[in-house]
């Protein structure tokens, strides 16, 4: 890839780092990264990754943007509300930087379309709040061997783990999705805006150092915080031989459709 | 009395004790929820009763955590 004079300029501060360059620029400009979910953690993950030139961002999330969105996801404007939250992402990765591709996906991701839709990227980011599609991300990513980011994010507290193939997956640490309405989401418990930008911000940094193939992935390694002391925990977690996914002997072999929390079907119609 | 770590922290407790008793004393919201590794292999929630916590173990409490978008 030859960059513009423009493009040196606009990505100057990657290429005089030591461990980026333009090699690793230009890894970041021919990146394919789809992020599920363009709210808390979707936000700040597409305005990071477009600003450091990712070549292509897909966006997919099936909801229109809510006045009570805009407290943490940064990428939607007042403007906005009531517009679909690809659209409204897209608009803004367009104006801060031309050079990204944005795909959109205006659709929930379910078992049916999660292969189909993984497949043309690099790497998968979950920015989503709800378990059923946090494991099935975790599913369809093993199955199709894609590295993904898992985050979550409730009250002052956050969490995130980067799993590649081989390394441990969410379902070695966490088996199964909790009963529906067992774990409140953050419509139902809430989030402090900033711990959004804090999680969002880090998987952004996973991404990027996986494009360029500098430092350590947050692999193996549960990383958690809780603003209220702004203490940072990394946890060792082992790849686990039962795992139901990736174990030794796999039991789940299609992708499943967990049952949704009540609340948020209804919120949905 | 015997000290363990509890999520990088150290706490005084009778050890052994059954890794039950400890997440009853740590206050664990919905113990049925949290998935707990001790010196870093999990232990299925199926033993939480029987399953003894020693001096100088490490127990790691991880919880479910949402967030993000509805998608």
């Amino acid at each position: 890839m030859d960059f513009t004079e423009d493009q040196i300029h606009r990505y100057s501060r990657h290429i005089i780092l030591q461990d980026v360059g333009v090699e690793g620029q230009e890894k970041i400009s021919n990146g394919k990264v789809l992020i599920v979910g363009a709210g808390g953690l979707g936000a700040p993950v597409a305005l990071y990754l477009a600003a450091a030139g990712v070549g292509t961002i897909g966006i997919i999330d099936g909801d229109v943007v809510d006045l009570s969105n805009l407290q943490r996801q940064v990428i939607h404007f007042t403007a906005d509300v009531n517009k679909a939250k690809v659209l409204s992402a897209k608009e803004k990765i367009n104006q801060l930087n031309p050079d990204v591709k944005v795909i959109t996906y205006q659709e929930l991701l379910t078992a049916a379309n999660a292969i189909d839709i993984i497949k043309d990227y690099d790497f998968i980011v979950d920015g989503t709040d709800n378990f059923p599609v946090k494991f099935l991300i975790n599913d369809a990513c093993v199955m199709a061997g894609k590295p993904f980011s898992h985050g979550g994010i409730l009250r002052f507290d956050g969490q995130t783990i980067t799993v590649v193939p081989g390394s441990a997956c969410y379902r070695c640490v966490f088996h199964a999705p909790p009963p529906p309405n067992a774990v409140p989401t953050c419509s139902q418990a809430g989030v402090l805006g900033a711990i959004a930008g804090i999680l969002g911000t880090i998987q952004a940094t996973e991404v990027l150092k996986y494009l360029t193939g500098v430092g350590e992935l947050l692999t193996n390694r549960l990383l958690t915080f809780n603003a209220k002391t702004m203490e940072f925990r990394t946890i060792k977690v082992k790849h686990n031989h039962k795992c139901s996914v990736c174990g030794d002997h796999p039991t789940i072999t299609e992708l499943i459709d967990y049952e949704q929390a009540t609340c948020e079907l209804k919120s949905k119609q | 009395m015997s000290t363990i770590q509890v999520n990088g922290k150290v706490q005084e407790v009778n050890a052994p004790i059954a890794l039950i008793d400890l997440i009853k004393a740590n206050n664990v919201e919905q113990p049925e929820m949290v998935s707990v590794q001790v010196n870093g292999e999990f232990v299925g929630r199926e033993n939480f009763s029987t399953f003894l916590v020693n001096s100088e173990d490490e127990v790691d409490f991880l919880y479910f955590m949402g967030g993000g978008s509805r998608c």
